[in-house]
Parts: structure tokens; C-alpha cells; sequence
């Protein structure tokens, strides 16, 4: 069966367009909700909804302090789902966070916690394909999409192994390296896309080191749209609000629509 | 029992695994073909040797410590890696990866240290063999480990600081991790302690066998063929530990880990998932992980390696903590009785002995001294406030 993220992104592609799945850090900031709509309404197809880790080895300087600024504040995994459970978003969300959230409170607990809270997916950056298969079950049973990494390191008989596993988009990372805006798109994000797009039909989606308009026009020329994290986090940080988050997305969505 | 090797999927029991980023996995695989093959290759084997006993000093003494073993009523041996190049066990397995690291292409290292002590020994073997080194190291750390931080530097290397977290240990593992997610293509991850994803903790055990090995000829040698009643190490992430308990893991000898009490991840006994393996974990309660609180910046990490998790779930080993007002009378009874100042993270493992006087009294202790005090000295000034 098809989940909402999967049936969402493919909407996009059909209708001959481009995806924009934007990253919001999870309770960062009281109106942090109003951010998720203003963004679904800026043109965001999916929203992927950062859980804050005390240690995320894949994140860079931003989605870091944004983690530490949220902690802080006293977010845990559960305010989080109790805020989205309550929260009439319009697209649908994947949660990205680190196993040992998931691991602590259980697999399945944790998977059945985002379906009952509305979630359709969720991401796991340091659960890689070998140790997926407890996981994998648990939220095949909750219904819940997992959505599967694939670097510019895997060789090519590793990633149609990864792809079959992906359920929702397959997340091809842009760059060797972790979570931030850089100034040039790496020539490795459009390699791992046209390397993905060779061997799945499910939606390729490019993300880490997407931080501009422009980069994400570009590497959607192969892929079918991106995943923008620091950029948006960064305005968040920034403390621009609701309208000032959604105002980038806007700009990503213009883009992708114009080329 | 024996320490053999992890299942495939690089578990001890249910602890363990290759818990990494997806850029990642490749190069743990890669490294994991790389270490069986060097491993099994003689060659590899006899240059290591060669490296350790010309290069490293080893053989490293076992000394009996008779005033200590009087003080404390028992009989007690330290084997010496205090002895060691660069001041602690730490060269054993820097050599072991830097070698391999050589083999496999790669020309740059990168480490994390706490103590200072893993991030010296890695700045020394990439001097060695004219590799680039780079060292993450905790804001707290690299204040409270200033000598070692200098050392590094002499040695040419680079220390970054780790500003995040609780800027130690910790931390210093997530930019070394991060680092290499960047640059995994020409840099070897030169990882200080038997944790991490498969196949380090394996790995890093191995290039430390060389200590419970000798040890247990050793011991032969001054008990008539027997073994101690106990052989004793600090435990952080465990590296010391792993290596001599390696030498004894199938015989009598009950094993004990001392872990600080504001470090004691085996003592809390909760799994967890962090820095490539599943093991157990000081978190709260949402498997946030706690930051760990130590007078030594070398056991100042909240997890313990995957294999002391699974020794502790069968039974065979014990993991038990000590204070740091434990630690500091025992670094001073040490010095004092043996003529031997002992680094601080190696003074927890004689504070278990002097905690457990009654249990251990007229025993025969062998404890791994795994380094030298030195570089604690301008510490422990202020401690004691002279
Ligand atoms: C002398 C000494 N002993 C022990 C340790 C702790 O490491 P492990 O638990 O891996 O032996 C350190 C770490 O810095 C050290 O310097």
C-alpha cells in the first residue's frame, strides 16, 4: 500500500512538477506550529519534522544549535507528537531523528506514537540498511513510511537494495558530509540522483547541502525535487517567524515551479 | 569463556552493530575486509611487532607492588603500560590502525581523545608515518589536558575543539564522526577505544590483546603457572579493559571494570544506541544522552564498549563504580607507596581495590596501570590545593 508521503510526492511528479520537502526542528520556538502550516501553505508537499537528539552525527552547526535551543526549551519526542497530533498541517509529515529515540521507547511504541499522532513517515539517519530490520517491521506494522539514505559512498549493488527497502521517497544525500548550506551544489548530488533514478521508480529526492533556489533547481533537473533542512532552520534561528520561514519556501517553490 | 570475535553483524550477544550514517557504512565495511586480512597476513603481524617492541617498548614490565599490596592487605602486580611510549596503553592500538590505515591507501588520520592520551598516541604514529592527524578534542578537556593538547601540536598535529554538548569525550566522538562523513574517501577514522561501529570494537580489542597476552605469561612466570585472583582496569569506553582481559577471560580470574560513579554506564544498565553500536547507556528519559561527570577526562563518556556490555549480561565480568574522592586517595597512596604516579583514569581501578579491601584481602590482584600520571599532575594541584 501507498502512504501519504509516497502519494503526495507522487501527486507533485505527475502533475509534471518538482517536490519540495522542507525541515523544521520540532519545538523549536512556541509558534513552531504555525511554521509547519505557514510552510504547507508556502508550497511544501511533504514536511519533514526534525525530533532533537542530544548527538546528531549527521548534523551540522544549525540543525545543531537549533536541537540545543530546542532541548533547552524542554521538547522532548512526546511534546512533539502531542503538538502535531492536535495540529491540522494539510500535507502530510515524516519525523527524522536518531534510533536511540526510537530504540528507547521501543520500536514499536515509538511507531505506533507516530501514527496515532498523524505522522505518515519517519527517518532514521544512523539505522542503516543492516540494522533496519527490527525497525523496518515495526513500522511496516504502524503503517508508517521509512524513508531510506543512500550516499555518494554506496556502491552501485548497494543501492538497489537500499531503494527496495525505501518506502515514501528514497533520500539521496547531496554531498559527503553532514547537515549545512554550502555555497555550490557538490557535482555529487546530481550523480547520486541520476544513479537513484536509474534503478527505482519510487520519488528521488536529494537533501543535505540543498541550501539555495538555485541549487535545488539544479539538482531537480535529475532528482524528483529536494529536501531543504539548514536553510529554513536557519531562518528559524533567526527568529523571522512563521511568514519569514514560509517566505523562503515560497522562494524554493517559485523556483522549482519555474524551471 | 573467551573473547572471540563479534557475529558478523558485529554483536557480543545483543550488544553491538554498525549503528553509522549511511556514507559510512562502505568504509566500516571496508575497514572490517581490510583489519581480517591484515590480521590473518604475517607480515602485517611481524611489522606490528616490530613496531611495538622497537618503536612502542614493549614488552611492558609486570611489577609487584609490595608496599602498595601491604597497604592495601593484598598482593598486588600492575602491568606497566604506563611504560609505554607516549605514557599509556593508548600507542597499542594507534600503531595497529595507523599501519593499516597505511595499507589501505589513506592519508590523513582522524582521532578523538579526552585525556589527550589517545589523541598524543595518534599524533605520534602519524608523525611516524608521515600522515596528516587530526585530533577532536572537548573545550573542557583541552583546559583541563593543556600539556597534552601541546604535545599534539609538537607532534604535528591539528587540534580542533568540540564546542557542542558537554565538550568532552562525547562530543569529541560526534566531530571526529562528522569529520569523517566529510572526508571518509582518503581519512582513516583512528578510533581510541574498543566502542564505535563494527568493526572497532573487535579491532581496537585486538590490537590490545598484546596486554592480557604478556601478562598472562607473565603471571605464569611469577605464580608458578597460575593465574590472579582478579585483574582489575578502568573502564571508558574500555580499551585497556578489553586488552587484558583478553589474556583472561578463560581462565578463574574474575574481571572487574571500575568505572567512575559519575560515568557508570554498565552500572545504570540501559541499552542504548550511540557512535555506532548498541550498548549500554547513561540517557534519560527519552534516550537523550546524559552527559557523563569524571575527575578523569579519559572515562568522561556516558556508554562503555558493546563487549563490556555483553561480559556484564553474561556474568563474566563485574563493572563497579568508585568515586572521584576514591581516585584522588588512591593516585596520592600510589605515588606515595610505589614511586609510581598514575594517571587518574588508572587510579580508579586501585581505588576498587582499596573500596573492596575485605572482599580482595590476601588475594592476588593484577591491575592494568594503563598510564602515567604526568599529565594529570597540573590537575591534581589544584585538587589538592598545592
Ligand atoms: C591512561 C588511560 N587509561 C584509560 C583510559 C580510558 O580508555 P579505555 O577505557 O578505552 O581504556 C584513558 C583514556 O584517555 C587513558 O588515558
Amino acid at each position: 500500500m501507498t502512504g501519504a508521503v509516497e502519494t503526495a510526492l507522487r501527486a507533485r511528479i505527475d502533475s509534471g512538477g518538482k517536490c519540495l520537502v522542507p525541515y523544521i526542528t520540532g519545538g523549536l520556538g512556541d509558534d513552531w506550529l504555525d511554521t509547519v502550516r505557514a510552510v504547507a501553505s508556502a508550497g511544501a508537499d511533504v514536511i519533514e519534522i526534525g525530533m532533537p537528539f542530544s548527538d546528531p552525527v549527521m548534523d551540522g552547526p544549525t540543525i545543531q544549535e537549533a536541537n540545543d535551543r530546542a532541548l533547552e526549551a524542554g521538547v522532548t519526542p512526546q511534546t512533539i507528537l502531542d503538538d502535531l497530533r492536535h495540529a491540522d498541517i494539510g500535507v502530510p509529515t515524516a519525523v527524522m531523528t536518531y534510533g536511540n529515540i526510537a530504540y528507547h521507547m521501543g520500536f514499536e511504541r515509538f511507531a505506533n506514537s507516530l501514527a496515532a499522532a498523524g505522522v505518515s513517515g519517519c527517518i532514521l539517519p544512523d539505522i542503516p540498511l543492516e540494522e533496519m530490520g527490527e525497525w523496518a517491521l515495526a513500522a511496516d506494522e504502524a503503517g508508517v513510511e521509512t524513508v531510506m539514505l543512500a550516499a555518494p559512498t554506496a556502491p552501485d549493488d548497494r543501492l538497489p537494495l537500499i531503494v527496495e527497502r525505501a518506502r515514501g521517497f528514497v533520500y539521496g544525500v547531496g554531498l559527503l558530509g553532514i547537515t549545512g548550506v554550502r555555497s555550490a551544489l557538490a557535482a555529487s548530488a546530481v550523480e547520486i540522483a541520476g544513479r537513484l533514478k536509474s534503478v527505482t521508480d519510487k520519488p528521488v529526492l536529494v537533501g543535505v547541502g540543498v541550501g539555495t533556489p538555485g541549487q535545488a533547481v539544479e539538482v531537480s533537473q535529475v532528482s524528483d525535487g529536494v529536501v531543504v533542512g539548514s536553510a529554513v532552520v536557519q531562518r528559524m534561528l533567526d527568529h523571522a517567524g512563521p511568514e519569514g520561514v514560509a517566505a523562503l519556501v515560497g522562494e524554493f517553490r517559485a523556483a522549482l515551479d519555474e524551471a | 569463556m573467551t573473547m572471540a570475535e563479534p557475529t558478523e553483524s558485529g554483536r557480543f550477544g545483543d550488544f553491538g552493530g554498525m549503528y553509522v550514517p549511511e556514507t559510512l557504512v562502505p568504509a566500516c565495511q571496508e575497514l572490517d575486509r581490510a583489519f581480517r586480512e591484515a590480521w590473518g597476513d604475517p607480515a602485517f603481524r611481524k611489522e606490528l611487532d616490530h613496531l611495538l617492541r622497537t618503536y612502542a617498548g614493549r614488552p611492558s614490565p609486570l611489577t609487584e607492588c609490595h608496599r602498595l599490596g601491604e597497604e592495601l592487605g593484598c598482593r598486588i602486580l600492575f602491568k606497566r603500560e604506563d611504560l609505554n611510549h607516549t605514557g599509556s596503553h593508548k600507542i597499542n592500538n594507534v600503531l595497529g590502525q595507523a599501519l593499516l590505515a597505511k595499507r589501505m591507501g589513506k592519508t590523513r588520520i582522524v582521532a578523538e581523545t579526552g585525556a589527550g592520551q589517545h589523541g598524543v598516541a595518534s599524533a605520534t604514529a602519524a608523525a611516524l608515518f608521515g600522515m596528516e592527524c587530526v585530533v577532536y578534542m572537548g573545550t573542557v578537556d583541552i583546559e583541563r589536558q593543556k600539556l597534552n593538547v601541546f604535545r599534539m601540536q609538537l607532534l604535528g598535529a591539528e587540534v580542533r575543539a568540540a564546542e557542542t554538548g558537554s565538550q568532552t569525550l562525547k562530543d569529541a566522538v560526534n566531530e571526529a564522526m562528522r569529520y569523517w562523513v566529510s572526508a571518509v574517501e582518503d581519512t582513516h577514522y583512528c578510533l581510541g577505544s574498543v566502542m564505535g561501529p563494527h568493526p572497532y570494537p573487535w579491532m581496537v580489542r585486538e590490537f590490545h590483546r598484546v596486554i592480557g597476552d604478556e601478562a598472562r605469561k607473565q603471571c605464569a612466570e611469577l605464580l608458578d603457572g597460575g593465574v590472579p585472583d582478579y585483574v582489575v582496569a578502568c573502564v571508558g569506553g574500555g580499551s585497556n579493559a578489553a586488552g587484558i582481559f583478553a589474556g583472561f577471560a578463560d581462565t578463574g580470574a574474575q574481571l572487574i571494570g571500575a568505572e567512575p560513579a559519575g560515568g557508570a554506564a554498565v552500572g545504570r544498565a540501559v541499552p542504548g544506541i550511540v557512535h555506532g553500536s548498541k550498548s549500554y547507556l547513561m540517557q534519560d528519559e527519552w534516550g537523550q544522552v546524559l552527559e557523563a561527570q569524571s575527575i578523569s577526562a579519559g572515562l568522561d563518556y556516558p556508554g562503555i564498549g558493546p563487549e563490556h556490555a555483553h561480559l556484564a549480561a553474561s556474568g563474566r565480568a563485574r563493572y563497579e563504580p568508585v568515586t572521584d574522592e576514591e581516585v584522588v586517595e588512591a593516585f596520592q597512596l600510589c605515588s606515595r607507596t610505589e614511586g609510581i604516579i598514575p594517571a587518574l583514569e588508572s587510579a580508579h581501578a586501585l581505588a576498587w581495590i582499596a573500596k573492596m579491601r575485605e572482599e580482595v584481602a590476601g588475594k592476588t590482584i593484577l591491575v592494568n596501570m594503563s598510564g602515567r600520571g604526568d599529565k594529570d599532575v597540573n590537575q591534581m594541584m589544584d585538587v589538592l590545593g598545592s
